[in-house]
């Protein structure tokens, strides 16, 4: 297991008020999740490990070289939140798009549409899909190139519990094939399907281990539990 | 991957027939409109107004559509997804300029076409240079609009855009008072919009068979537009608060 294939160093963003102070965390090989609650900073430092953050202070070293610099561009598979694909565009016509900004083959594309299971929506306009299925095929667009580390900003939201637990599968399948995986989540009942957990309240990180490393040091059954009582603790 | 941009906008573009229809139809119904109203009541001949309708409406139309286009592709995050990857940010923007001027020939063609096959329109110089300076004025208007989406955060706003910077241009432009006749202030402030030299390259070529000083205005022209496509470039940040 490598152990520092993410290194941030005292990140500071201030957005009106300081949303990450100094933050210090290092992200290694398999699934890595991030959980805490709406509007604690998970985004922000998923942005800042992709470079599209603008930051105030501290440093953010991804694969060896500086966060957003032009060699990660095409080794970091990212999805936003929102789902970022074209609405009047079929899932496949936007998947081809962006396999040629990446310049990689035509096969790729067929390849993603079946690893989000898309296959017999690939011909839909991805803006008459639902809501799951659309952040599917961004999710997808995320896929291509093969990349060595992938952030994904919270991928199973609002998804049927059938469809959650085949993509975070599919999220060990990618990282036993060696890709790093970061996902985020508000929803801390996917903690366990997690090889690392980080747990992060109001900008900072409250806990980084093992999901069982954690409950057994808060002395829990569940990681909700830990939570809560890692909070209490530091209060 | 210029190209890649391209064929995807113009494939978006054709999703949206309506959208086309009126890009395309528009233009040539209201220069029809003018033309029936100036003919009927005035007497006074279409050739004082058409040659600067021509150079008008392509840039109006093209300014609008491309800032609420890229408007909608900063707000929807695939912006942002595109900055994350290998996407030079010139690629991107002349993407956008070659759908849009594919779009903005189709436009200038059709509206020259109906200016001087239906209208009577006489045309003293060549009539493809008249589409070549229709062309450069269509994407001039593109440049110029994929250059304030950046200063706009909602449509609303892109829209408010029109007044703000194109309605001067139409004014002052030649069509309300011949350039010569403004006042010197006015006349100096024409000279420093782009959309005046479009007008002017039209006016001559109506009138005047030589085709130097036409060839200078639609130079200017393509300044104005590479300009603005720098300027938009510049406003294209991979990393946003």
């Amino acid at each position: 297991m490598v152990n520092n294939l993410v290194e941030v160093r005292g990140l500071t963003v201030v957005r009106d008020r300081p949303v990450l102070d100094g933050l210090d965390v290092t992200i290694g090989s398999g699934v890595t999740g991030l959980l805490g609650p709406s509007g604690c900073g998970k985004s922000t430092l998923l942005r800042a490990i992709v470079g599209v953050q603008q930051v105030q202070g501290g440093t953010v070293t991804v694969l060896g070289q500086r966060a957003g610099s032009a060699g990660l561009r095409s080794r970091i598979g990212y999805v936003t939140q929102e789902p970022s694909v074209y609405d009047d565009l079929t899932v496949v016509e936007n998947l081809r798009f962006f396999a040629r900004v990446l310049g990689c083959a035509d096969a790729e594309v067929d390849a993603a549409i079946d690893a989000v299971d898309l296959g017999s929506h690939a011909d839909a306009r991805v803006g008459r899909l639902s809501g799951g299925q659309r952040s599917r095929a961004s999710l997808a667009v995320a896929l291509l190139g093969a990349p060595d580390l992938l952030v994904l900003d919270e991928p199973t939201v609002g998804l049927d519990p059938v469809l959650r637990r085949d993509l975070w599968m599919l999220f060990h399948r990618l990282a036993d094939e060696g890709a790093a995986v970061l996902v985020s989540s508000h929803v801390m009942d996917e903690a366990e399907r997690c090889d690392q957990l980080l747990l992060m309240r109001e900008g900072a990180i409250l806990a980084h281990d093992t999901p069982e490393a954690i409950k057994r040091q808060a002395g829990t059954a569940d990681v909700e539990s830990a939570f809560l009582a890692l909070v209490e603790d530091a209060s | 991957m210029t190209w890649a941009v391209a064929v995807r906008v113009l494939t978006q573009l054709r999703r949206d027939p309506r959208t086309v229809a009126l890009l395309l139809v528009v233009p040539c119904l209201l220069i029809s409109l003018l033309w029936w109203m100036f003919e009927d009541s005035l007497g006074d001949p279409f050739d004082r107004v058409g040659p600067a309708l021509i150079a008008m409406f392509p840039f109006t139309v093209m300014f609008l559509v491309t800032s609420v286009t890229t408007l909608r592709e900063r707000s929807s995050g695939t912006l942002e997804r595109l900055l994350a990857m290998p996407m030079g940010k010139l690629d991107f923007l002349l993407g956008y300029a070659v759908a849009f001027g594919v779009v903005a020939a189709v436009q200038s063609l059709l509206a020259v076409t109906v200016s001087v096959g239906l209208l009577g329109l006489d045309v003293e110089g060549p009539v493809w240079l008249l589409c070549v300076v229709a062309i450069a004025d269509a994407v001039l208007g593109s440049a110029l609009g994929l250059f304030v989406s950046a200063f706009a955060r909602t449509e609303f706003q892109a829209v408010q855009f029109l007044p703000a910077v194109v309605f001067p241009q139409i004014l002052l432009c030649g069509l309300f008072v011949p350039r010569d006749s403004l006042p010197t202030v006015l006349h100096a402030a024409s000279d420093v919009l782009p959309l005046s030299y479009a007008v002017d390259a039209m006016n001559h070529l109506t009138r005047d068979a030589d085709t130097g000083t036409v060839w200078l205005d639609v130079l200017v022209v393509a300044a104005f537009a590479l300009a603005a496509l720098a300027l938009g470039a510049a406003t294209l940040r991979r990393r946003t608060p």
